[in-house]
């Protein structure tokens, strides 16, 4: 069921790539982990972010989580339904993005396919 | 019986008063003000004194206290709080705290006593009283450390050591204080990895952070090695005192190596909790470390105490006046009272009482470590939990059986952890009583888990929906709701 | 000696047989015997209670019975009997954080309930349930600054409580912010120009009003030059002083943060005190510290929680704004108590009877040969007289006369011989008159 038209990483981030620009997601093994989601801070457009940091922080009730991105570059948009909806996230993870980039570096190498995103998520029990 | 409380704002009517205050006595003639700087009426609630009274009186009466309900929580102590304390405080009540320092003589005496008991139970040299509460001195103990390095122009250190296993307050402290956390992996007793601890000491180690015993409740056996290797690598040794209870008159922060610590004195040193506070965290240190203690100090000469407010490496002020004061005498009716004696046999039977706690338990829980508690205890839901059954529905369990359940939750290294610290003023029948709850609740789960998930039924609401009040924050009462 | 321990000998022999222990010793052998304590505690044997009583009761100062004209950030004001009464009942004010909510819905509403009259008082849309005190409440708006502008530079004005500005000053060294100072002006206000200079690249100015000094400052005139600029305003409130003045949110401040010792709080030597936030509802998640909110319960009644709890250091660790695990829960139920039981018209007569007799112990003094009004500023209990008499001297000839005079500013200014007086409603007019007689002594 993990969508095989966009690449994974290990913090469990979806990434769609499309000529120079990417948008970012989170796997619906995140928003499991994570329990009912309350809120989502995102980054503000035109903010610069290099690929590997934390772009965006989702918060559950107890808890909270940084959310990584694989490429660097300046953000496009972010999914300001996200604001009101955080619960989106829950419902459908893979139909709602966090951020969209201009990408300007992408570490290929760190980028799993769905096939092994779920042996990783697999393995780790 | 489920039931709510009208809100006071749903209570008021127009016109209703609750106070009164003298007449105006003197000329009212020329306003005083410009009208630009003044507001309307507030748009307070008005209720009358006996609306108030009854009100509140309902409140209190969906409340939990020590007073009221054996309260387990682990790492919070909430032992009894005696009622000479209250009443000794209350000599104070009056006193503005900017009086001349003649007739502050008094309150002065009172600290310089209470700094000087501290330092004898602590071991440590000298004390701040300013922190209001424990994370307070936490970050005023941090800050003491990074002045220190500073100041001898290592500006290398910036790395403070923090177990993984320590309370969220430790790593935040730190950051406020400046420095970047370096997470030291805990041992599975909840006690020092040495060997992680060493790969992490270095050039840029300004220190650790430590709490003895450790937050599952377990003496660091290693603790004299531990102190020797972070000072060997130039580093400075905190203690969070947040489990001092165990230790009174038995071993003491300082003799096992910590160079500065906090207390707080609303867990060992029985003072209220308030319902969240106010506390007080003082901080001590050892003597290298006095001149960076908050500005004043307070000095005897002779007869008199006097507040040095001369102090040039002084951190700064962490809280203005003197701290929470009331706190403070408190405490030292409490150390009054008990004594040298009563202290030890306070941190004695408090060990004790987590000890025959935790023998009871092991029948229907089980222990993550079998070994000699301290003051407080950990345990994990037994075999029943394949029914589904979480830590969060046992304590649920536990409310309708008479009891505050025990921390959970925490230490994080432990899955579904409950943390349960009697204190040393629980009767045994109260840990008898508590064993049988547990025990009904462990057979409860084995055999009905759907009673606990529906658990608590003997309070006034269910189980409140923590997703809502989070996605969408309603933080106050609003005018046509 | 009093432990409060239950146990009889007998009991802890047959706990410790249950348990397998020789002895209460031999449950603290996990403790190293280099580190063991091998003698007792050196401090006296416990006391009795009547021991206790006596051993307090020579500690009690005597002047605190003495009438007081001086205020400086802590305020003697009439605390109505209600609020003892309810801040006295033991499920209160033994009790802990409301962690298992169920239990606990008593204290949650009533701090639910204090939220929105800090709400209503200060004319914002958001509060916390209270944190230690102004002061610290000034430093945890430097966190506030910084999370909603991602600024480090933060401006404050000279109007600040000095021992708030030393807090500042402790937590921006240690925490990396950059605090610029705005002078006053010689009417007692705050240069509003000169933070014009200094609002580039800030996240936002702490203004004081009343200030230190007594002086009212024109607040709304400083949010919306920060406004302009990008900045936010922190308004720092007397609480008192709102029963009369406009309320920083209508003045559109973005933050008010303060003492609330004021309301129903008695002075004890300086604390336990209450410092309030309010925020507006954008910035409901850069408040610090715990937070009541409103939900139901499966059946649908309503219920209160603490919420937005992943702000907190439990839950965010070295990323969390602020350390505090806290708040003052008992002295918030004490400012929640007075609110009510005053209402609008307590709090507005209350605030009038302030601004009255400082008004009129003001002119008193004036009419006292040598005395001068530093400031001409509007102000409402508090004010600055010099004279060409030593303030020390005069301060202790009061004392004698067996008056607590204002405070002597030379206290925080070394050179400064001015003092600061203040009158409350406590003050009645005989007690102001009876004092100015005094005065008049003591400045010859």
């Amino acid at each position: 069921m993990t969508p095989n038209d966009r690449r994974y990483t290990k913090e469990h981030e979806w990434i769609i790539v499309d000529g120079n620009k990417a948008r970012l997601g989170i796997t619906a093994h995140a928003q499991e982990a994570l329990g009912d989601i309350v809120y989502v801070e995102l980054p503000a457009v035109g903010d610069e972010v290099a690929a590997g940091a934390s772009f965006a922080v989702v918060e559950s009730v107890k808890a909270v989580s940084n959310v990584y991105t694989p490429a660097g570059g300046k953000v496009l948009s972010v999914n300001t339904a996200l604001e009101n909806e955080p619960e989106l996230l829950n419902q459908a993870p893979y139909e709602h993005f966090l951020a969209e980039l201009e990408v300007t570096a992408l570490d290929e190498g760190a980028l799993l396919t769905a096939e092994e995103y779920d042996a990783l998520v697999a393995s780790e029990g | 019986m489920r039931s709510t409380v009208p809100l006071l704002f749903e209570q008021s009517h127009a016109g209703r008063r609750g106070a009164d205050l003298p007449p105006m006595d003197v000329p009212e003639t020329d306003a005083l003000l410009p009208e630009e700087l003044l507001g309307g009426a507030l748009p307070l609630p008005e209720l009358s004194e006996v609306e108030l009274v009854r009100h509140y009186l309902g409140l209190s009466r969906r409340s939990a206290g020590v007073d009221n309900v054996t309260y387990l929580l682990g790492s919070c102590t909430m032992k009894y709080n005696p009622k000479i304390n209250e009443e000794a405080a209350s000599v104070f009540l009056d006193a503005h705290p900017l009086l001349n320092e003649d007739d502050l003589q008094g309150p002065f005496r009172m600290m310089c006593g209470l700094s000087a008991a501290l330092c004898e139970i602590t071991g440590m040299d000298a004390f701040t009283l300013q922190p209001a509460a424990g994370a307070h001195g936490e970050v005023t103990g941090l800050m003491i450390i990074k002045a220190y390095h500073e100041l001898r122009g290592d500006t290398l250190r910036t790395e403070m050591l923090i177990p993984d296993a320590a309370h969220g307050t430790n790593p935040a402290s730190a950051a406020l204080a400046g420095f970047t956390t370096v997470e030291v992996k805990s041992a599975p007793d909840g006690g020092v990895d040495v060997e992680a601890l060493k790969a992490k000491l270095g050039p840029r180690t300004a220190g650790l952070m430590l709490t003895n015993p450790s937050t599952l409740g377990l003496f660091e056996r290693n603790i004299l090695e531990i102190a020797r290797l972070v000072h060997e690598a130039g580093g400075l040794l905190y203690y969070d005192g947040a489990n001092m209870n165990a230790i009174m008159g038995k071993v003491r922060p300082g003799d096992m190596g910590f160079d500065v610590m906090h207390l707080n004195l609303h867990k060992t040193f029985s003072t209220p909790h308030g319902g969240g506070g106010p506390g007080a965290g003082p901080v001590g240190v050892k003597k290298e470390l006095i001149p960076y203690l908050p500005a004043p100090v307070l000095v005897r000469e002779g007869d008199t105490v006097r507040a040095d407010y001369g102090r040039p490496l002084s951190v700064g002020r962490v809280r203005p006046f003197f701290g929470n004061f009331g706190i403070l005498a408190r405490a030292w009716a409490y150390i009054l009272s008990l004594g040298s004696e009563g202290l030890m046999e306070a941190s004695e039977n408090a060990v004790l009482n987590a000890n025959y706690l935790q023998h009871g338990l092991k029948s229907c829980y089980t222990l993550p470590h079998d070994r000699v508690c301290m003051h407080e205890c950990v345990v994990q839901p037994g075999a029943f939990a394949k029914n589904g059954i979480r830590t969060m529905d046992i304590a649920k369990g536990l409310i309708d059986r008479g009891f505050h359940p025990p921390t959970v939750y925490f230490p994080l290294i432990v899955p579904e952890a409950m943390m349960f610290e009697p204190t040393e003023t629980e009767t045994r029948e109260t840990l008898d009583r508590l064993v049988a709850a547990m025990c009904d609740i462990a057979k409860t789960a084995a055999e009905d888990p759907q009673a606990l998930h529906d658990a608590p039924l003997s309070t006034p609401i269910g189980r409140p929906d923590e997703t809502r009040a989070a996605r969408s924050p309603v933080v106050r009462w609003t005018p046509g709701e | 000696m009093r432990s409060y321990v239950p146990h009889t000998e007998e009991e802890r022999r047959e706990m410790l047989a249950t348990i397998g222990a020789d002895s209460v010793g031999a449950l603290f052998a996990d403790i190293p015997e280099q580190a063991r304590l091998a003698r007792p505690l050196n401090l006296p044997k416990g006391k009795s209670e009547q021991e206790v009583r006596r051993e307090f009761a020579a500690l009690k100062p005597g002047a605190a019975a003495l009438p007081l004209f001086r205020g400086a950030g802590a305020y003697r004001h009439y605390i109505p009997a209600v609020v003892d009464a309810v801040a006295s009942r033991s499920e209160f004010y033994t009790a802990y954080t409301p962690y298992q909510p169920e239990m606990s819905q008593g204290l949650l509403q009533a701090i639910f309930e204090y939220q929105t009259l800090i709400c209503e008082l200060t004319g914002l849309e958001a509060a916390n349930a209270s944190v230690y005190d102004g002061g610290t409440a000034c430093a945890e708006t430097l966190g506030m600054f910084r999370g909603i502008t991602r600024k480090n530079k933060v401006l404050y004005s000279a109007g600040l409580h000095p021992e708030y500005i030393g807090v500042l000053k402790t937590y921006a060294r240690f925490s990396g912010y950059a605090l610029a100072e705005i002078p006053l002006l010689p009417d007692g206000r705050t240069d509003i120009a000169a933070m014009g200079g200094e609002l580039e690249g800030a996240a936002g100015m702490l203004l004081q009003s009343p200030n230190f000094f007594g002086a009212v400052e024109d607040t709304a005139a400083f949010a919306a030059a920060a406004h302009e600029k990008k900045a936010l305003l922190a308004a720092v409130a007397n609480p008192v002083s709102l029963g009369l003045l406009k309320r920083p949110g209508d003045m559109d401040a973005d933050i008010c943060v303060g003492e609330g010792q004021p309301l129903g709080i008695p002075l004890s030597a300086g604390g336990p005190y209450l410092g309030f936030m309010a925020t507006k509802a954008a910035y409901i998640r850069h408040l610090p510290g715990r937070i009541a909110g409103e939900t139901a319960d499966p059946e649908g009644n309503r219920a209160f929680v603490l919420t937005l709890q992943a702000r907190e250091q439990h839950i965010r660790r070295e990323k969390a704004q602020s350390n505090i695990c806290s708040n003052e829960s008992l002295c918030a139920l004490r400012a929640a108590v007075y609110l009510a039981a005053m209402g609008p018209a307590g709090m507005r007569e209350t605030a009038n009877l302030c601004l009255r007799h400082a008004h009129y112990l003001r002119d008193g003094i004036l009419a006292i040969p040598g005395m001068r009004q530093r400031y001409n500023a509007p102000f409402f209990h508090e004010f600055v007289i010099d004279s060409d008499t030593d303030a020390a001297l005069i301060d202790s000839r009061l004392r004698k006369s067996g008056f607590i005079g204002g405070l002597p500013l030379r206290r925080y200014f070394p050179a400064d011989n001015g003092i600061l007086y203040c009158a409350t409603e406590c003050n009645g007019r005989e007690e102001i008159d009876a004092f100015l007689n005094a005065l008049e002594e003591a400045a010859r």
